[in-house]
């Protein structure tokens, strides 16, 4: 598994060996003896670890010419590589993901299955599901791309002026130029424009935006400005469990401590100050907690905070000294009645200079969900706010080494936070097509909820916000001692199945994390609303048939 | 599960703590000091230059360093109307074609007009063959859409299409899709690579082969990534070009102190310009068996190259052409991009890597690693695809795309000789020719009391007159330092990439600039 865990096995095999040979020339060894052979063991073990490689490696390969094999062994291989990546997991696109591609393969192939197409409702990809890119945002792109396009009388006078002046803050008014790191300022003061429009006029400085490629990879610089110390003091990064599995693979990357902290299913997955209490006071007895991650709305939970516990997850993080990083990509998704986004800043500067001179926070964003569900474009910003100055010029400078963020990507974020006004000839074609994409998905979220909470063994809270459903699914014992066998975790055995039954392709709950002894899945809402009836009805219908066959 | 990772962590804890018996590196030590003065601020900020990680403040870019700030806010003095001895700053500090003026290819910009807004699918001012390549890139997006995610990897027609090219390139040596990763511009893939191949710890730590001068990327990931940088000098006195024996010297000296475990090479070089020969590929090959390394191949100037007799040959072709004994053996990554060669297109932060004999179970810890990050632009892709699919003879497009890119190259090969011929005309600047690539970097000789006077300002040499022709001119250069440089010797990188007539200003300006600093300073 890991390169520690096979390391620990050569040694155990070692040791067996050794063991063998001294008690085939002593006879059987007193205790003293046993302690003697096993110190020098340990001697031996720790000076090996320290072993010239030049050393080492004329050992291997003189094993290696023995056995006839190839005398040059592989530069890289699984016990060479770099031990924190292989600690990287990433279930949205782990082993079901790759099952699923291969069964599409073979129904091209004709093999014939119980159903004829994959649905993939793994992911949060709204086009892969059939929605329809914003056109005005498409027109924009097509302009600043081809700027010919700016001569044909086809385009609305709003989107080529906003290609226009997207174009002229590029490098040769050229979307092929490279950015400032930091990424186009004249879209950085647009963001800042939004944002203040957003948070009820609380200023933002443009100097405190970057863009990225899309949200992932300011969460993942964030996160790597946080990771140092060794030992007691390495960073702990306090992320909720069930997560969104790109914390825990970055923390894994990054060699950072992961301290998980429960959210409260039977409140429907709200958060509670108290078990952040616990989880905090936990993790300093073997690591240094300084950041905290929400995802608000959540995911794979669908839970919009109130702003009551964004009120008391500020006082937590300034008392117990910690970095907020807010998750806000869903912010437009919003569904259910009584629930509203409040961004961490806006609540943050709310609470008084008391708070909003001294927590330090990073708010993320991106052009992948909300309407517009632009995953392809890979564009996205992040705000940082109380940023230490010399930290940021560190973050500036880090960032350049990547060049910038794709170019594409920052103008679409710019048309998205700069949308067509009230008095432009696309305003009411936008308004008609946000208005729809998000009325679907709020109708989507409330009949996911209804039909998958008529299936006895199956508990869903309502889906508030995000793009998914995070039901709680009962498996019979037998089932999940079948699991076992197989060494799967129960819920991948079920999510395995509903695949190979009915096409459908969900992620298990192990991969986002759920308490001990309970078992959930991940389903986005997206598919069209035929076809989303229909993919419940079959995982009512399977989940029944499962129940059946394992009790 | 959880258990599991918190016993890893443990014995990760027994690894550290063992490690501290053996020089630590700067910033341990420094670390070791504040616990033990129990300095770590209670009050103040979570996230200071004391408490960050301090593999990142080793990083440097100079890239996009402190001369280019200082570019950015004279700009921004220019247009207040602050007086100054120019009018304009010209940034030759960086390979931004498009930003000096080259104009994209119209092919490749009408198919991602035509990917981004399908509508246009039904215009007939668009030509067939771009309509062509929109609908297939289209149909193999999820939804049809370029605003799905795709998969980790890259569309798999994109990556059918690179690997079509790279057999048609290196004269019909197979390349298999399942090896070519798409990336976010090349540097993505080279640090994605660094990545997995940094391990071990004090003197098992994965050491990495990089020419000086090299592309700070290089520098700046290695640091980041906590690797061992170790250098190999290429030599300026034989026009920049490798030497086994540096290799050699440099590899044994590091197996002091670490592991060596890869070579990067660039080919053509950045910033040094040279185009290596078959004959020294072939030497770093079997130098690179001999040594057990693995080898990483930038090439994403592999269209750039100017010098008569120069050619650019392929790390992947000389390899096989080598024979089984090193194509079966040779680990080897090797790199391109869209941003260089003839299309320029940098923003668009498209890219691929081609992985050979790369070990199966890491190949699919590679593949997971990247799907962490969801994919690749798709734009970029799509872009990608069409560089490696242009406008073939028979198709509408093919004329003039040919015209557009012959012109680009051939205007860059009179550059890069306009160049060379008028920065050697200036007493106490010596400059290689350039024989590919984008940039020129030619030494300068620089008046002792100029260098004393830098040292009393604390910045290298180079910095100090880089920094003033910037301030006199207008330009805006990276000092050799960023680059790495035989101590005593100096440096700048210069693009050749503004159009010719604002080049020979440049130049001319440079000539000038020089010939005031050696009198004021000696």
């Amino acid at each position: 598994m890991s390169c520690s865990h096979n390391k620990k096995m050569d040694l155990k095999k070692k040791k067996k060996k050794l063991y063998w040979a001294h008690i085939w020339m002593h006879g059987t060894p007193s205790i003293c003896q046993l302690r003697l052979i096993l110190y020098i063991l340990h001697v031996c073990s720790v000076i090996s670890r320290f072993t010239p490689e030049i050393l080492r490696k004329g050992i291997h390969g003189d094993t290696m010419t023995e056995n006839g094999c190839e005398y040059r062994e592989r530069v890289l291989t699984m016990d060479t590589m770099n031990p924190n990546v292989k600690r990287v997991e990433y279930a949205v696109r782990g082993p079901i993901v790759q099952r699923a591609v291969q069964i599409e393969r073979e129904l091209k192939m004709g093999i014939k299955k119980p159903f004829t197409e994959v649905i993939r409702a793994n992911i949060g990809d709204c086009h892969a599901m059939g929605q329809k890119p914003i056109t005005f945002f498409r027109q924009v792109l097509a302009l600043c791309s081809y700027p010919d396009l700016l001569e044909d009388g086809k385009f609305p006078e709003d989107a080529k002026s906003r290609a226009r002046r997207i174009l002229q803050a590029c490098g040769g008014g050229s979307l092929g130029a490279y950015s400032t790191s930091q990424g186009i300022e004249m879209i950085r003061q647009d963001i800042a424009r939004y944002i203040e429009r957003r948070d009820g006029g609380i200023t933002c400085d443009p100097d405190n935006i970057y863009l990225s490629t899309g949200a992932s990879d300011a969460i993942v610089t964030m996160l790597k400005l946080l990771v140092s110390g060794e030992g007691m003091s390495r960073t702990g990064v306090m992320i909720s469990i069930p997560q969104y599995p790109l914390y825990s693979a970055t923390l894994a990357e990054l060699g950072a401590v992961q301290i998980s902290y429960y959210l409260d299913e039977d409140n429907c997955w709200s958060l509670d100050i108290s078990e952040l209490r616990r989880a905090l006071q936990e993790a300093k007895k073997h690591c240094s907690p300084r950041a905290l991650c929400i995802i608000n709305p959540g995911n794979p939970t669908g839970q919009v905070q109130s702003r009551q516990c964004i009120e008391g997850v500020i006082r937590f993080a300034a008392a117990e000294k910690l970095f907020l990083m807010a998750d806000e990509v869903y912010q437009d998704n919003v569904y259910a009645d009584g629930c509203k986004f409040h961004s961490f800043k806006k609540v943050l500067f709310e609470m008084g200079l008391e708070y909003s001179e001294k927590v330090e926070l990073a708010s993320f964003h991106s052009t992948s969900k909300c309407y517009m569900g632009e995953c392809g474009f890979r564009g996205g910003y992040m705000e940082v706010v109380n940023l230490d100055p010399e930290v940021k010029v560190q973050l500036t400078k880090l960032v350049s080494v990547r060049l910038c963020p794709p170019v594409p990507g920052q103008a679409l974020l710019d048309v998205v936070v700069n949308p067509p006004q009230p008095d432009e000839p696309s305003y009411d074609t936008f308004i008609k097509e946000r208005t729809d994409t998000l009325a679907t998905l709020a109708e989507k979220a409330n009949m996911t909820q209804e039909i998958l909470n008529q299936v006895p063994g199956i508990k869903c809270n309502p889906v508030q916000g995000a793009m998914y459903t995070f039901p709680r699914i009962h498996l019979p014992p037998k089932a999940i001692l079948e699991a076992k066998e197989k060494e799967q975790t129960p819920d991948m055995f079920y999510c395995m199945k509903l695949l190979e039954e009915t096409g459908i392709c969900l992620v298990p709950g192990s991969g986002f994390g759920q308490r001990d002894g309970t078992y959930h899945f991940r389903m986005t809402i997206l598919p069209p609303k035929e076809k989303l009836k229909i993919v419940l009805a079959k995982i009512k219908e399977f989940h029944q048939h499962f129940m059946a066959q394992y009790s | 599960m959880r258990n599991n990772s918190f016993k890893e962590h443990i014995i990760c804890n027994v690894i550290t703590l063992n490690r501290s018996a053996f020089p630590a590196a700067q910033g341990e030590h420094l670390h070791q000091k504040m616990s033990e003065n129990g300095a770590l601020p209670l009050r103040g900020k979570v996230l200071t230059v004391d408490t960050m990680n301090a593999n990142v403040k080793k990083v440097d870019y100079a890239v996009r360093g402190p001369i280019v700030q200082r570019a950015v806010q004279i700009e921004k003095e220019l247009k207040e109307g602050v007086k100054k001895p120019f009018e304009e700053v010209i940034k030759a500090n960086i390979g931004d074609a498009h930003a000096m003026g080259q104009r994209p290819i119209t092919f490749f910009r009408q198919v991602m007009a035509l990917c981004t807004y399908p509508q246009l699918l039904d215009d007939n001012k668009f030509p067939e063959d771009a309509k062509n390549r929109a609908r297939r890139i289209l149909q193999s997006c999820g939804g049809n859409s370029i605003g799905a995610y795709t998969t980790s990897q890259g569309i798999d027609c994109v990556r059918h299409d690179v690997a079509n090219y790279i057999q048609r390139r290196d004269g019909g040596i197979p390349s298999d899709p399942d090896n070519i990763y798409l990336t976010t511009g090349a540097s993505d893939g080279i640090v994605t690579i660094l990545k997995l191949l940094t391990a071990g710890e004090g003197r098992t730590r994965t050491g990495v082969m990089i020419s000086i001068p090299q592309y700070p990327l290089y520098s700046a990931s290695i640091a980041e990534l906590g690797a061992v940088q170790i250098n190999y000098y290429l030599n300026e006195e034989k026009c920049w070009s490798l030497d086994i024996s540096e290799l050699q010297r440099s590899l044994q000296a590091a197996r002091e102190h670490c592991d060596p475990r890869v070579l990067c090479i660039i080919n053509p070089g950045n910033p040094t310009g040279q185009v290596q020969s078959r004959q020294c590929i072939e030497d770093v090959i079997r130098f690179a068996v001999k040594e057990n390394l693995f080898l990483m191949a930038d090439e994403v100037y592999q269209d750039n190259v100017y010098a008569e007799g120069c050619e650019f040959h392929s790390f992947k072709k000389v390899l096989f052409e080598m024979g089984p004994e090193y194509s079966s053996k040779v680990e080897l990554a090797s790199f391109h991009s869209t941003s260089k060669c003839y299309m320029g297109e940098c923003g668009f932060r498209g890219g691929y890597m081609e992985v050979i004999n790369m070990d199966p179970e890491v190949k699919a810890q590679l593949t997971k690693l990247v799907s962490v990050r969801l994919c690749p632009p798709a734009p970029g892709q799509a872009l990608m695809d069409l560089v490696v699919n242009s406008p073939q003879p028979g198709e509408p497009s093919y004329q003039t795309f040919i015209k557009e890119r012959t012109d680009v190259l051939s205007a860059l090969a009179e550059k890069a000789k306009l160049t060379e011929e008028i920065l050697n005309t200036v007493p106490g600047i010596s400059c290689n020719p350039v024989q590919g690539a984008m940039y020129s970097f030619p030494r300068i000789t620089l008046p002792e009391r100029a260098i004393n006077e830098a040292k009393a300002k604390g910045q290298a040499p180079d910095m100090f007159y880089c920094m003033k022709l910037l301030e006199e001119t207008g330009i805006c250069l990276v000092p050799g330092s960023g680059f790495g440089q035989r101590e005593g010797t100096y440096h700048f990188r210069m693009t050749i990439l503004p159009p010719t007539d604002k080049l020979k200003i440049m130049l001319n300006k440079l000539k000038e600039f020089h010939q005031k600093f050696t009198q004021q300073y000696s």
